[in-house]
């Protein structure tokens, strides 16, 4: 019987929860990781490993990995280190695990490697030379509380092409597994002043349709936005939303047209408008747009979502998880249409990932 | 031989540490040495990139505060504490 098991990552170490095939009834498992908190749990669909990156205040930044769902746990942070004097590395913000590689975002900004399943770690790029560079390796401009590689898109079917989000900057696309690089912003707003043409736009989430490798969403500082070329250019979604800001996204698994979104108030709360809980879905490439509240608290909801805290599952029935930086995880079973509370007391949510295992 | 006081956010990070430790190191560094080749990527969780001791973790000896190059008498104390931080 299929298993469906959610890492999730939280302000207080990892937390696993598990279903079965109807998602339906739950269990939980945590805190996992000895409460360090995790910035992005995620899962190596190949073989159901889990990476877990971990900032601890004391002890610094480390990615944990379980080969068994999370029973047992090592950590390393070997070789995750810019080299003396340079940059700070001062967090892991996001993984991806994928083509029998990790890779590691960390800020200030930088793409961090393992190929030896998350033992040793190397510096795979700083994306030398690309605009905006200058700025983010500037020692004045270090962190914390400065950019990072906030987002990875991976492609399934080639191991050496891959999209990065730099926070603030814009999103870029390798297809030599990162020796080069290429902006990829055409068509994105930008309501601020920009100081090179190609950079300067602030991508929140990037999500690429499964079943069309050219349709890709992009939820944005200001705006949603659809690329129907693989991020080449990008067209504006954005009418029929309730605000333009957001961070978390989600395809439909097995629909081009189909994709979820939270929108969310742009200014300092950045939680969902008026209290009330509410997805939101287009069916038509962003033609159109649903609200989907069936299930979610409509009083007093002032819930956030933050960009690694959404995602899809691939059963026939699609189902879809997201969860809050208050502590809360809904689901649906049902393809988006009705939601269910399925875990109400956790730490402040950074980032949900499913699998689906046997 | 001078004796380690860790601390105990440490020890579940790599099996087999105990809260105390003996060394025969006779610095910070050498000590801090001795126990990454016992529990291989312990040095990571003491020490940033420079070399330095992190932050938000502080070494005493005999109740002095000591950076990474302090000579460590035989016979000393050492404490590794982790400062205070989180909430």
């Amino acid at each position: 019987m299929a298993r469906t098991v959610l890492a999730i990552g939280t302000r207080k170490g990892c937390f696993l929860m598990e279903s079965d095939g109807d998602r339906r009834a739950w269990s939980m498992r945590g805190p996992l990781c000895e409460g360090w908190p995790i910035y992005h749990a995620v899962f190596d669909q190949s073989d159901g490993t889990l990476y877990a990156a971990g900032a601890s205040e004391w002890h610094g930044s480390a990615i944990w990995r379980s080969t068994d769902l999370g029973e047992t746990w090592t950590h390393s942070s070997e070789g995750l280190a810019y080299e003396d004097g340079g940059k700070k590395l001062s967090k892991v913000s996001t993984l991806s695990a994928a083509h029998g590689r990790v890779l590691a975002g960390v800020e200030a900004p930088g793409i961090f490697q393992s190929t030896d399943r998350g033992d040793t770690w190397s510096l795979l790029t700083n994306l030398e030379g690309q605009p905006g560079s200058e700025e983010w390796d500037d020692p004045a401009n270090q962190p914390p509380g400065h950019l990072g590689i906030s987002g990875f898109q991976s492609d399934p079917d080639d191991a050496d092409r891959f999209w990065a989000i730099v926070q603030g900057v814009g999103l870029f696309e390798t297809t030599d597994s990162g020796t080069s690089w290429t902006p990829r912003n055409r068509g994105l707003r930008a309501d601020w002043p920009r100081p090179h043409d190609e950079v300067g736009f602030c991508v929140h989430k990037v999500v690429r349709s499964r079943t069309d490798g050219n349709r890709m969403y992009q939820q944005n500082h200001v705006g949603m936005h659809r690329s129907d070329d693989a991020g080449l250019t990008w067209t504006e979604i954005t009418d029929g939303l309730p605000t333009e800001f957001g961070f978390a996204a989600a395809t439909h698994p097995h629909d081009r047209d189909t994709f979820f979104v939270i929108p969310l108030d742009p200014g300092h709360g950045r939680t969902m408008p008026d209290g009330k809980a509410a997805v939101w879905r287009t069916q038509d490439a962003g033609s159109s747009w649903q609200r989907i509240e069936r299930g979610l608290p409509q009083q007093e909801a002032h819930l956030g979502v933050l960009r690694q805290g959404m995602v899809a599952d691939t059963y026939d029935v699609p189902g879809y998880y997201f969860g809050t930086s208050t502590g809360q995880v809904f689901a649906s079973a049902d393809d988006g249409e009705s939601w269910t509370e399925i875990a109400s007391y956790l730490p402040a949510i950074s980032s949900v990932d499913v699998a689906i295992v046997d | 031989m001078t004796t380690l006081h860790l601390p105990m956010t440490l020890l579940p990070l790599f099996p087999g540490l105990e809260r105390r430790v003996d060394v025969e190191a006779t610095t910070v560094d050498g000590a801090i040495d001795e126990l990454d080749a016992r529990w291989p990527g312990l040095r990571d969780r003491l020490c940033e990139p420079g070399p330095a001791i992190r932050p938000h973790i502080h070494v005493y000896i005999n109740g002095e505060r000591a950076e990474l190059d302090a000579p460590l008498d035989s016979g000393a104390r050492v404490d590794v504490i982790a400062a205070i931080s989180g909430g």
